[in-house]
C-alpha cells in the first residue's frame, strides 16, 4: 500500500508487536496513542475509555449501567480446567463483577472461525459457553458468526460483551492508604497450567486452569462491606504483579506486599521453579484482588472465605503513603520492587 | 517499607499459607545472619567492603529474593562478568549468524538467540528463513545432527558449567555432519583479569558454586594468593549467598586471603575430575575477546587439533575479520554493557536503561539473557532503597 494517507508511509515505521496485545504498558500505550486516542472525553460515562479500568460505566436514569468487552483467543483453545467458551464468559463476567456489577443481565457472543475448523469442536465450546452462563446466572442474548478462511486465524476467537448494573461502583482508582489488599484464591494456576500444556512438559501433579466466574463471591464480598469496599480488579493477563501495580498507579499510592501471605499452591511453585517463571506475573482467570477499608477488611475476608470460590482469600498486604505508583515486596528476606512484566512472560529456554 | 509492622499492615488478619517449605529460605535464619552482618561491617576498618560475585544466577537470586536490602552500607555487592550469554563477544555471533544464512542449521542455548551480532542476530537470520534450533543441553544437538541430512553446527555458549558437557558430546564420537563452534569461556582468568582493574577495587570475590562443581574450589587458590584476597565458594540459595558473603566480611575485616567452601554440599576442593579431564583433553584454553571487557589470556576455549574434525571453523573455513563488515553496528556507543560487567557501573547508571534498552528491544547483551545484570535489574529493581 503506498496510499499517501497510511501514515507507514508517512514517517511512522512502527509495527503492531506481539508485546503489544499482551495486557501490559505495551498495549495501554498503544490503546492509548491510537484506539483511544479521539474517545478521551467520556462525556456523561462515568468511567470512560480513557481510565482503561475493567469496564465502562454508563448512567442510565438513576442506575449505574456497566459495560464490558473481551476477545478472547486462546491456545490451546482446550485446557486442563477449562475452555475458550468457559474462558470468554468468565472473562466478560469477571470484568463486569470487580466493578461491581454482580448481577448480570446480559451477554454477547461475537465467533470468528476458520474453515474447516471441527463443528464438533465448536459445538462443545458453545455447551461449555451456556454451562458457564448457568454457573454465573447469565445469558447470552445476542450474537454472530464469521467465518474466514483457512489459515486466515488461528483455529477461533470468540468476542463477548457483557452488560450489568452496580448499585456501588468499584475501580481501580479507589484506593486510599492503609486499605488492606485481599487475594480470593491461590495465583498463578492458569498461566503455569497454560504454559505447561503449551511447551508439552508434564509435571506430574494436578496443575489446571482455574477459570471460572467470580460475580457470586464479589457479590458476598459487597454485601458485606458496600462503598468499604474501595477498589476491584481481575489480574488476568499481567497476573498479581500487573494488577497491583496498575492499582497502585491508578491510586496514586503505594501498595506493600508480603509474599508469605500471597497464596501460591506448592505445585505452581514448583512449576514456577522449574520454567524460569513467577507465579505473580503469570495469568489468573478466577481470582480477584480487593482493596478494602481496613475497619471492614477482617468481615470481607471472613465472608469470602466461607464461599466455595473464596476459601484460600487471604490478606496480603496494604496501600501505603510512599513509594507511590509502586509495589514493594517483602520477600521475607529482604525487600524489592515487584514489577509488572514488560511483555508475557516466557518459559525459560537456557 | 513503611514504618507500619506488617501484621499491622494486614489488621493482624490470618495468613492462608504463612509458612515456608524451603530451608534455604527460611527468613528468620536469614534475619539472624544480616544481624551477623550488621555488627561484622560495623567492625570492618575500611568500609565498604565491596564484594563481586561472577555470575547471573546469584544476581538472579541476589535480586530476586531482595538480599541487597538485607545488608548493612558497610557491605557492597557487585555483579562482574558472570553472564556466559552478555560476554560473547560480536564476531562469534556473527560467525554463528553467517553459518545459518549459509544454509547450515545452527543450534545453540535459547538465551543466544536475540544477542546481537555486529549487524544481525541468530533471531534476525531465522525470521529471515535460516535453520536456528534451540536446545536444552548439548546432547539434543547430537539427536539433531542424527535427524538432519546436511551440516548442523553447535553454537556452543557458557562456562565451565556448559563447557564440559560439549566435551563429552565430541568424546562420545558424534555424527559427522556435527561440528562445534565453541565460544565457550573459562572464568577464573576474567576473575583475575578484573581483580587487577583500579576502578572495580574490589576485596573478596563470591565465586559461582555451580562451574566449581566442576572445577572445584582449589582452582581459586593460586589467584587468592596471587591477589591477597578472599575467595568464598557460594549456592545459590538466598541462604547459601547470605552465608558466603557472611564468610568474605569476616575474612576481609581479619586480612585473611585465601579459600573457603561455602557450598559443601555440592562443592568439593577437586570438582568433577572425571570432567575436567574431559574438558581439558577436547579444549584449550588461548586468549580471547570478552565482549565489551577485554582481551583475556586464557579465557578462550577452542577445541584441540586431534578434534579438529569437529571444528566449525575448521571445517567451514570462517573468516571472522570479514563477517560484520557489511553494515554499521547496532550498538550503541554509549551502551555500558562492558563497565557493568567490569563491576565499575551499574545498570542504573546507563543512560538507556528502560528507555531505549529494555528486555523486548535490548541494545546491550546483559539486556537479552535472564541471566544478564540489565535484565535482571529491569526484572526485580536492582539495587532499592527500601
Amino acid at each position: 500500500m503506498s496510499d499517501a494517507t497510511d501514515p507507514a508511509t508517512a514517517g511512522d515505521e512502527r509495527r503492531v508487536e506481539l508485546k503489544h496485545g499482551a495486557g501490559g504498558t505495551a498495549t495501554r500505550d498503544l490503546v492509548s496513542e491510537t484506539l483511544a486516542a479521539d474517545f478521551a472525553d467520556p462525556g456523561d460515562a462515568l468511567v470512560g475509555l480513557a481510565d482503561m479500568d475493567d469496564g465502562a460505566v454508563v448512567p442510565v436514569g438513576d442506575a449505574n449501567l456497566v459495560v464490558t468487552t473481551d476477545t478472547h483467543v486462546i491456545d490451546p483453545p482446550f485446557f486442563p480446567g477449562g475452555d475458550i467458551g468457559r474462558l470468554a464468559v468468565s472473562g466478560t463476567v469477571n470484568d463486569l463483577a470487580v466493578m461491581g456489577a454482580t448481577d448480570v443481565r446480559a451477554l454477547t457472543s461475537a465467533v470468528v472461525v476458520e474453515a474447516n475448523y471441527p463443528i464438533a469442536n465448536l459445538a462443545r465450546i458453545a455447551d461449555s459457553m451456556a454451562a458457564t452462563c448457568a454457573e454465573a446466572d447469565a445469558s447470552v442474548v445476542t450474537g454472530d458468526t464469521k467465518v474466514m478462511g483457512h489459515g486466515d486465524l488461528d483455529g477461533v476467537v470468540i468476542n463477548t460483551t457483557g452488560v450489568g448494573v452496580a448499585e456501588h461502583v468499584v475501580r481501580d482508582a479507589g484506593l486510599s492508604p492503609s486499605d488492606v489488599l485481599i487475594v480470593t484464591d491461590s495465583v498463578g494456576e492458569h498461566g503455569i497450567s497454560l504454559l505447561a500444556e503449551r511447551e508439552g512438559i508434564e509435571f506430574g501433579s494436578d496443575l489446571e486452569s482455574d477459570v471460572k466466574p467470580l460475580n457470586d463471591l464479589l457479590a458476598v464480598a459487597l454485601e458485606t462491606a458496600g462503598a468499604d469496599v474501595a477498589a476491584m480488579k481481575d489480574p488476568t493477563r499481567m497476573g498479581l504483579a500487573g494488577a497491583l501495580n496498575e492499582m497502585a498507579e491508578k491510586s496514586g499510592v503505594g501498595i506493600e506486599i508480603r509474599e508469605e501471605r500471597v497464596p501460591v499452591t506448592s505445585d505452581v511453585k514448583g512449576a514456577g521453579e522449574m520454567l524460569g517463571l513467577d507465579p505473580f506475573q503469570i495469568a489468573n482467570e478466577g481470582v480477584a484482588v480487593l482493596g478494602v477499608a481496613p475497619k471492614a477488611a477482617a468481615d470481607v475476608l471472613a465472608a469470602l472465605r466461607e464461599h466455595p470460590k473464596g476459601r484460600n482469600a487471604a490478606a496480603i498486604g496494604k496501600a501505603i503513603d510512599d513509594h507511590r505508583g509502586r509495589v514493594v515486596l517483602d520477600t521475607g528476606m529482604g525487600n524489592r520492587y515487584l514489577r509488572e512484566p514488560a511483555s508475557e512472560p516466557a518459559p525459560r529456554i537456557c | 517499607m513503611s514504618e507500619t509492622p506488617f501484621d499491622e499492615a494486614t489488621g493482624g488478619l490470618p495468613s492462608a499459607d504463612g509458612h515456608n517449605d524451603l530451608e534455604f529460605r527460611d527468613p528468620e535464619k536469614a534475619r539472624a545472619i544480616a544481624d551477623t552482618l550488621e555488627r561484622l561491617g560495623e567492625e570492618l576498618e575500611d568500609p565498604p567492603a565491596t564484594i563481586m560475585h561472577v555470575c547471573g544466577s546469584h544476581e538472579q537470586s541476589i535480586a530476586k529474593f531482595g538480599i541487597r536490602s538485607m545488608l548493612p552500607d558497610a557491605v557492597r555487592l557487585i555483579m562482574g562478568p558472570g553472564c556466559p550469554v552478555c560476554i560473547t563477544d560480536m564476531p562469534e555471533v556473527d560467525e554463528a549468524v553467517a553459518l545459518a544464512e549459509d544454509g547450515v542449521t545452527v543450534a545453540t542455548y535459547g538465551d543466544m538467540l536475540k544477542v546481537p551480532g555486529t549487524t544481525r542476530s541468530l533471531d534476525d537470520a531465522r525470521a529471515a528463513g535460516a535453520d536456528v534450533r534451540i536446545v536444552y543441553s548439548a546432547a539434543d544437538v547430537v539427536e539433531i545432527a542424527e535427524e538432519e541430512d546436511g551440516e548442523v553446527v553447535f553454537f556452543a555458549t557458557g562456562f565451565e558449567t556448559t563447557a564440559a558437557p560439549t566435551a563429552a558430546v565430541v568424546l562420545s564420537e558424534p555424527p559427522a555432519n556435527l561440528s562445534i563452534l565453541s565460544a565457550h569461556k573459562y572464568v577464573p582468568p576474567a576473575m583475575e583479569i578484573v581483580a587487577e582493574l583500579p576502578d572495580t577495587d574490589i576485596q573478596g570475590y563470591l565465586a559461582a558454586g555451580n562451574a566449581a562443581i566442576i572445577t572445584g574450589s582449589g582452582i581459586f587458590e593460586d589467584l587468592a594468593e596471587r591477589h591477597e584476597l578472599p575467595v568464598v565458594v557460594g549456592g545459590f540459595e538466598p541462604l547459601d549467598i547470605l552465608a558466603g558473603v557472611t564468610k568474605l566480611v569476616e575474612m576481609i575485616r581479619d586480612g585473611e586471603a585465601g579459600v573457603e567452601n561455602a557450598y559443601p554440599r555440592c562443592v568439593t576442593r577437586e570438582g568433577n575430575e572425571p570432567a575436567q579431564e574431559q574438558l581439558w583433553d577436547v579444549f584449550e584454553a588461548v586468549g580471547g575477546q570478552w565482549r565489551g571487557i577485554a582481551e583475556i589470556p586464557g579465557a578462550n576455549l577452542v577445541l584441540r587439533e586431534e578434534y579438529a574434525e569437529y571444528d566449525a571453523r575448521e571445517r567451514f573455513d570462517i573468516d571472522a575479520d570479514s563477517l560484520g563488515a557489511d553494515g554499521a553496528s547496532r550498538l550503541a556507543d554509549d551502551c555500558i554493557c562492558g563497565d557493568i560487567m567490569s563491576g565499575t557501573a551499574e545498570p542504573t547508571d546507563c543512560e538507556m536503561f528502560g528507555k531505549e534498552c529494555t528486555p523486548d528491544n535490548p541494545v546491550g547483551a546483559c539486556m537479552v539473557s535472564s541471566e544478564g545484570t540489565c535484565k535482571i535489574w529491569h526484572e526485580y529493581g536492582g539495587r532499592p532503597n527500601l
